[in-house]
């Protein structure tokens, strides 16, 4: 077993994610950092706009919240979730595809588990940047309600560490741009359903269960209990999905690229 | 005959022939550009068709349904400009719709055509001028435009958003708003040397701000004063209040409705016309 | 007496910075093969260009086909075929389709497009792959496409910007074969080459230019009588004596010129060269008689090589 480890991974996953680290900065830093006020832009629009015609909401916790308090931890996991996939899916895609970037990594002392692993730490550095933003953004209006807020921060990389792992997971299956798109069409509706802007009691049960099988509202859930300050031990569940995401997407991707590139 | 006759006679006959060769596409050149992108998008006609039907599926259910329960339940069923939260917010959202098509469709592709893979250098060495090439853009685009609203105003139909008698008026409009602003888009593609993240910019920047503070979701007065501005710019403000005049009658003062078909002409006007004239000097190397 | 297809007066284009083309004047007869040779940046791209009828000139004067490009744009490019220098098929679409899409821009009717398609696929002898994507041809495959491409409005002159710059030598030879069974057919060539051999095998008559100047002008076999010789001596005398060598060398020739590796003794007999060079106590490392090209021509007349 460690033998089979030790040949996927060589402990030097930090390289690559410094290559990708440089690559993004050297392209335009001002496109990173702007990332950031896509979650600031609908907080101000939803919550202090139409939160006025909404009043206050009832979190699954229980607790009755403005509405920028609602749907703010939600955008924190959204934007989480759309960096990690933007790393993981897109930019993984061309460097596989095109810029054939992991054939001259793997040509050196390095795995498959350090690509993965360094490709994924780029997407989770990128996803701590943008959440701490926002969270500061947050703290300006009042909307972390405890202090438990700042475990949000690790909830998010938690969030951001699952689905890059298996975004990069299902890139390293796909071929043309085509499919790609695909990744998309599915995360549109995850994003406006998963108890994003309302609570999840508006739809029938069947779909809410089908929302609950879903990612996205584990992580929306997770954060939304943390900055609203109602904390229960049942939101483990959430964490342990996050977790069984990671190792799943972390095998695959390690096999996939394996098959791929060394076999 | 004298040589000057003799070279006069000569010039003539090849002009004669050189203008038939031409004449087909001096007249119908913007639609033969067209006709080659219509090609193009058959290539992603599946993704066209999957967003022109998922999106207003999901946007509606999403937000006219859900969000709406929220919106009504707590200011009451009829609060917003006199109808409920679905059908205030349907033609905000079939201007977006539009809006969504152009941001897409005038700015990588155009980027495509001018620099990665330089096809409209191409179409311009054939008899095609440059202003055809845009001509042809836009008619493309507003032909992927309508077929999207269009199917956008069937989902309106069957949420039952779309009280007002006229309201298939509103498709046109949400045409007009997104070949608006699709053509300014453009024009900047159009100036753009390389793109380092520029079109990334302008999708977060100034599309995303554009679609949250358009009274889209909620009425324009709602927003502090001095940011109301936003949306007296905005081609999706002026689009959106338009299409709901048409959608469900909502009142507004005869002046301020043709001052938004004018606002919105004048934009088109002004785009269209400043996008042909960068590309006749893009493609004049 | 043949119809003139181009004329050029004192043509010049100019850039903010600098003048890309200062000057020329040439003329180029109907059923003509006409080259401009020359080193890269030397402003036949531009020249190329405003043939074209897609770059406006600057000062001069430009006649194609008997018509003003400024005035009569359309009219001239809908009867000329124009491969230019950086592919710019539609890669988004198949290659069949790239000739479909590029016979509507002359106004053709659908049907004859497709017939000419299909006969231009056979030409470009790419008939198996008038399904494929443009993506996946070779160089020499999309170069051709794009030969293709360029004939579908049976255009009265072709031009070729740099027709074979890139494609290995297979490729190369596949295309001058093309080329000349359109000139066979009587199809008016413009070509632009930094390329020796492809100017000698294509054309009938070329311009040689430098710096957007016109520095000779006739046909490959008269360009060289006139500023070559017969023959080449080529010597090598290792590069720390090659200096030292040359100086003794004076006298040998009609001409010599020193390079930094080499030198060359122009003369109507290499061997007799080589044998009084031998006779009189040189040791070349390596020695090579050939025949004179326009290489020579050109380092004769701008004091450099074509391609550095």
């Amino acid at each position: 077993m460690t033998g089979s480890i030790g040949s996927l991974y060589s402990g030097n996953a930090r390289s690559v994610m410094a290559r990708g680290w440089r690559a993004t900065r050297s392209t335009n830093s001002l496109v990173v950092l702007s990332g950031v006020v896509e979650p600031i832009f609908y907080l101000l629009s939803m919550g202090l706009g139409l939160g006025t015609l909404i009043g206050p909401v009832q979190t699954s916790g229980g607790a009755s919240v403005s509405y920028a308090a609602f749907i703010a931890p939600a955008l924190l996991a959204v934007a989480a979730m759309n960096g990690a996939i933007y790393d993981s899916t897109w930019n993984v895609f061309f460097k596989m595809q095109f810029a054939k970037l992991y054939e001259g990594m793997l040509a050196t002392s390095l795995g498959p588990l350090d690509v993965a692993l360094g490709e994924i730490s780029l997407a989770l550095l990128r996803g701590l940047l943008y959440a701490s933003g926002f969270m500061l953004v947050m703290q300006i209006l009042g909307l972390n309600l405890t202090w438990w807020a700042l475990l949000a921060l690790p909830a998010v990389l938690l969030i951001a560490f699952g689905f890059a792992s298996v975004g990069m997971a299902v890139t390293s299956y796909l071929k043309t741009f085509q499919q790609m798109d695909w990744i998309n069409f599915m995360l549109l509706p995850m994003f406006l359903f998963s108890a994003t802007f309302y609570p999840l009691s508006v739809y029938p049960q069947g779909i809410q269960y089908l929302i609950q099988a879903l990612p996205l509202w584990h992580g929306v859930e997770l954060v939304r209990g943390l900055t609203t300050g109602q904390v229960d031990p049942g939101m483990l569940w959430h964490v342990l999905y996050y977790a069984v995401m990671i190792a799943v997407g972390l095998v695959l991707t390690t096999r996939r690229l394996r098959a791929l590139l060394l076999d | 005959m004298s040589s000057r006759e003799e070279s006069e006679r000569i010039h003539s006959a090849a002009l004669a022939s050189a203008v038939a060769a031409a004449a087909r596409t001096r007249r119908y050149g913007s639609w033969y550009v067209a006709e080659h992108r219509f090609r193009v998008m058959g290539t992603y006609a599946q993704t066209v068709l999957f967003t022109a039907i998922g999106s207003p599926l999901v946007y509606l259910y999403a937000m006219g349904v859900g969000l709406a329960s929220l919106v009504d339940g707590n200011v009451g069923a009829n609060a917003l400009t006199g109808v409920s939260y679905l059908v205030f917010l349907a033609p905000a959202l079939l201007a977006s719709s539009a809006i969504a098509v152009a941001s897409e469709e005038f700015t990588y592709p155009i980027m495509l055509g001018l620099k990665w893979n330089p096809t409209f250098f191409g179409m311009n060495a054939s008899a095609i001028q440059p202003g055809q090439v845009i001509n042809g853009l836009v008619i493309s685009v507003a032909a992927r435009m309508l077929l999207t609203c269009a199917i956008y105003y069937v989902f309106m139909l069957v949420f039952g958003a779309v009280p007002g008698a006229l309201g298939i008026v509103a498709v046109l409009v949400a045409l007009l708003t997104g070949l608006s602003f699709g053509v300014l888009v453009m024009a900047y593609t159009i100036t753009l040397k390389d793109d380092t993240g520029q079109l990334a910019m302008v999708q977060r920047l100034i599309v995303l701000p554009m679609t949250l503070f358009s009274g889209t979701f909620f009425p324009l007065t709602l927003l502090p004063p001095y940011l109301q501005w936003i949306g007296w710019i905005s081609p999706l403000w002026h689009g959106t209040e338009l299409s709901r005049v048409f959608a469900y009658g909502m009142s507004e003062p005869l002046w301020l409705s043709l001052v938004h078909v004018l606002y919105l002409t004048a934009l088109l006007a002004i785009g269209w016309i400043w996008c042909r004239r960068l590309t006749v000097r893009r493609l004049n190397k | 007496m043949p119809e003139t297809v181009i004329v050029t007066q004192n043509l010049v284009k100019r850039y903010q910075n600098f003048v890309a083309v200062d000057g020329i004047d040439f003329e180029v007869a109907a059923g003509e093969s006409f080259g401009l040779l020359g080193p890269n940046g030397a402003g036949k791209s531009t020249t190329m260009r405003m043939i074209g009828a897609v770059s406006t000139r600057t000062s001069g004067d430009l006649s194609v086909l008997g018509l003003d490009p400024d005035r009569y744009g359309p009219e001239i490019r809908a009867q000329l075929g124009v491969v230019p220098q950086e592919n710019n098929l539609d890669l988004e679409l198949k290659v069949r389709e790239n000739l479909l899409v590029y016979g509507r821009y002359f106004g053709l009717p659908r049907a004859r497009v497709a017939r000419r398609a299909d006969e231009l696929l056979e030409f470009a002898q790419l008939e198996d792959k008038a399904t494929a994507k443009v993506d996946d041809l070779s160089g020499g495959m999309k170069r051709r496409l794009t030969i293709a491409r360029a004939l579908i409005n049976d255009p009265r002159l072709l031009l070729l910007d740099e027709p074979t710059t890139g494609l290995d030598p297979q490729a190369r030879h596949i295309l001058w074969d093309r080329l000349f069974r359109l000139k066979e057919q009587g199809t008016t060539l413009l070509l632009t080459t930094h390329y020796m051999d492809e100017a000698e095998q294509l054309c009938d008559r070329l311009v040689v230019i430098d710096q957007g100047r016109i520095m000779a002008e006739g046909s490959p076999a008269e360009l060289i009588r006139r500023y070559s010789s017969r023959e080449v001596l080529e010597v090598r005398f290792g590069s720390t004596q090659n200096a030292e060598a040359a100086g003794r060398l004076h006298g040998y020739g009609e001409r010599i010129d020193v390079l930094p590796d080499r030198i060359l003794v122009y003369s109507t007999s290499g061997e007799k060269e080589l044998e009084r060079m031998t006779a009189a106590g040189l040791r070349p490392i390596t020695s090579l008689v050939r025949r004179s090209s326009l290489e020579d021509v050109f380092l004769r007349l701008t004091g450099r090589n074509l391609i550095e």
